[in-house]
């Protein structure tokens, strides 16, 4: 299952996307977040009938994520601006279930 | 102070029994509590079919909520919630029903219900509710594949159309129809900010644009705000709405004719309100009999 | 000789009359935004040339800046608008290296160089919850006059934490809290700690250099400035008059630009 977490609003669109398939819920990514945006929780699976472990937005975080996330993605919107910048969540992720979409 | 604000849409709080239905005799008896931040919602499945279900408003304590929506559905029937095989809790945030022996997350209910109501070959969800939006793409069974929840701005959500109803000093029950009362279809208002739409439509109404016209410009603004979201998690036949906004033709035809084709027709036995109910109740029986 | 610097705000329209040569301020003008942006732009340019005793053909030349140059088909230039913060806030404040601006509609910052040049901006814009009509909002939904905002946020003795990144959401938020019977001061408090909040967020990804200017509608805001204040743990510059530094900056544009 593809989970996309975040929102759009008036600015733009800001989604931290995770795939459950892939992910193995190592918590690498909660670890690697220097703002405390991610921690683990559980998801309901209906094939098993039981819980997976998988990140999601800490509830202080989930409504602001592009100012939270933004000292990770410098150069975003700016002036000078470059290609954007592989955020560290996404750096940790083994597996590769994560990305963001902006 | 501000007053208390009417409600987005006026639905009845009514429970139902369904007739020619009956418990005695089943195998497994569960329940599905659906405590959202406006509505509260039981349903009780008898051997997987729908038996009786009840839609209340959600008090101060959602424990509270979820004992009495339970119990309002129950009544006349006979039963008690002792009897209840298995009930799990599902809806907004971490939800309390205390006489659950599980809680799940309400889009994988509201998927399963969904899947229930309409059959499977609905693929695409989109639940626009009084503070949220769901957009949830799933399988043939029912399970979730893809999906998103906004609830961080009002855009695409019942309180978004509210507002602007309240601005333009409409019922919110007559948006829909009304803004269907022009010669030709505006452009939309181009902000997908509802503060900035509100000052977009102040203007628009100063030079002279007639009501219908603004809420033509607001309900298409809407339904391209809801096609972005959708687009996100990809929109498939068949599709499927629930919530406030499925009785908003307004966003609604606008959707569809974005979209390139139309959402399957609500099933008059089935309130959709209840769907994730109904997807709690159905998993609770899965739940049970695999205990066994 | 004189120029002019128009800049055309979301909620005002500025007007700025400088004497060539050595630049000096002869007069201001400004006027609310309405419908007809021409119209404002107008107004408040011609209350900028009663007060200066000057007529149009004795300017010489105007610079535009703002979100709708169209308003000023006049104008014989135009700058950005974090173009004309830089060099508006750098005249008043020579030390000022990053200058933040935060209007009605949106909000930006700009960093410049000694000189006043700009040399790399961010904006943030097109969600209400970030700039001036936040609080507008928020004042009629607390029943409280928008220039009452600040004072009353100072008078708080703590902040109760919001969940609502909104300005709908927010307003029912206020509502709840009310009934909750948290005191207006507390949540006028919040209210003026979460718009900064996410204007600082906005300004860390510039990275911020001292000294830091704070101009357009907010700076006019002490609740806000205080909150700017503690939130970037540092001291912050607030002309006298922070609506007309766009203008300002436009009309040192346009002497540079007649000079030359």
């Amino acid at each position: 299952m593809i989970i996309n977490y975040g929102y759009k609003d008036g600015s733009g669109e800001y989604f931290i996307v995770i795939d459950t398939a892939r992910c193995n819920g190592c918590g690498a990514c909660v670890t690697a977040c220097p703002a405390g945006v991610l921690e683990m929780t559980t998801e309901f699976d209906p094939d098993t009938l039981e819980d997976m472990v998988i990140p999601h937005l800490t509830e202080e975080h989930a409504k602001k994520i592009k100012y939270s996330c933004a000292p990770c993605k410098p150069g975003q919107d700016m002036a000078g601006s470059s290609e954007a910048v592989v955020p560290p969540c996404v750096l940790a992720c083994q597996p590769q279930a994560m990305t963001h979409s902006w | 102070m501000a007053e208390e604000k009417k409600e987005f849409w006026r639905w009845p709080e009514y429970r139902r029994t369904v007739p020619g239905k009956d418990w005695k005799g089943a195998q497994v008896i569960t329940a599905g509590v659906d405590v959202g931040s406006v509505s509260s919602k039981t349903a009780i499945m008898v051997d997987g079919e729908l038996y009786a279900y009840a839609i209340m408003r959600t008090g101060s304590s959602s424990a509270g909520s979820a004992e009495k929506v339970t119990n309002w559905a129950l009544e006349g029937t006979g039963l008690t919630i002792k009897d209840i095989h298995y009930t799990v809790g599902t809806g907004y945030g971490r939800v309390n029903v205390p006489f659950a022996q599980r809680a799940i997350t309400e889009i994988a209910c509201h998927a399963r219900g969904a899947n229930f109501i309409w059959g499977p070959t609905v693929r695409t969800v989109l639940d626009m509710g009084g503070q949220d939006c769901k957009a949830i793409q799933c399988d043939s069974k029912g399970k979730v594949t893809n999906f998103l929840m906004n609830d961080k701005c009002a855009a695409g959500t019942g309180r978004g159309m509210e507002v602007f109803a309240d601005l333009l000093n409409v019922p919110i029950e007559e948006v829909g129809p009304r803004s269907f009362e022009i010669d030709e279809e505006p452009e939309p208002v181009s902000s997908t900010c509802v503060v900035f739409a509100k000052t977009e439509a102040v203007g628009l109404l100063r030079a002279g644009w007639p009501t219908e016209k603004v809420l033509a410009a607001y309900t298409a603004a809407m339904a391209e705000r809801v096609v972005d979201l959708l687009n996100r998690v990809g929109v498939e036949k068949d599709f499927v709405i629930t919530g406030g906004i499925s009785k908003n033709i307004g966003v609604v035809r606008r959707l569809e004719k974005r979209l390139g084709f139309q959402a399957l027709p609500m099933k008059p036995e089935f309130d959709p309100m209840i769907a994730g109910s109904i997807g709690a109740a159905l998993f609770a029986k899965a739940l049970y009999e695999k205990g066994q | 000789m004189a120029v002019a610097g128009i800049d055309v705000g979301a909620k005002y329209a500025k007007a700025v009359i400088l004497k060539d040569g050595q630049p000096e301020i002869l007069s201001k003008g400004i006027a609310p935004c309405g419908f007809d942006l021409k119209e404002a732009v107008e107004a408040a340019f011609q209350q900028a040339l009663s007060e200066a005793k000057l007529s149009r053909d004795e300017i010489k030349y105007v610079v535009a800046t703002g979100a709708s140059l169209e308003a000023v088909p006049f104008a014989n230039d135009s700058v950005s608008m974090q173009g004309a913060d830089a060099r508006g806030a750098h005249f008043l404040f020579p030390s000022v290296r990053t200058v933040i601006d935060i209007g009605a509609e949106m909000g930006r910052a700009a960093r410049c160089d000694a000189t006043g040049k700009m040399v790399d901006f961010v904006i943030n814009e097109r969600c209400a919850a970030g700039a001036g009509a936040f609080l507008e909002a928020m004042a009629r939904a607390l029943e409280v006059k928008l220039e009452e905002m600040g004072p009353l946020s100072l008078e708080a003795d703590k902040s109760p934490p919001m969940n609502a990144q909104c300005t709908i959401f927010a307003e029912s938020e206020v509502v709840t809290l009310i009934h909750e019977g948290e005191s207006k001061k507390n949540i006028i408090r919040a209210l003026h700690d979460a718009i900064a909040e996410r204007n600082i967020s906005m300004v860390r990804r510039l990275g911020i250099e001292k000294d830091v200017a704070l101009v357009g509608g907010l700076a006019k805001n002490a609740g806000f400035v205080d909150a700017m204040k503690r939130g970037l743990e540092m001291d912050i510059l607030v002309p006298e008059e922070p609506l007309f530094v766009g203008a300002l900056g436009a009309a040192l544009i346009a002497a540079e630009k007649s000079a030359g």
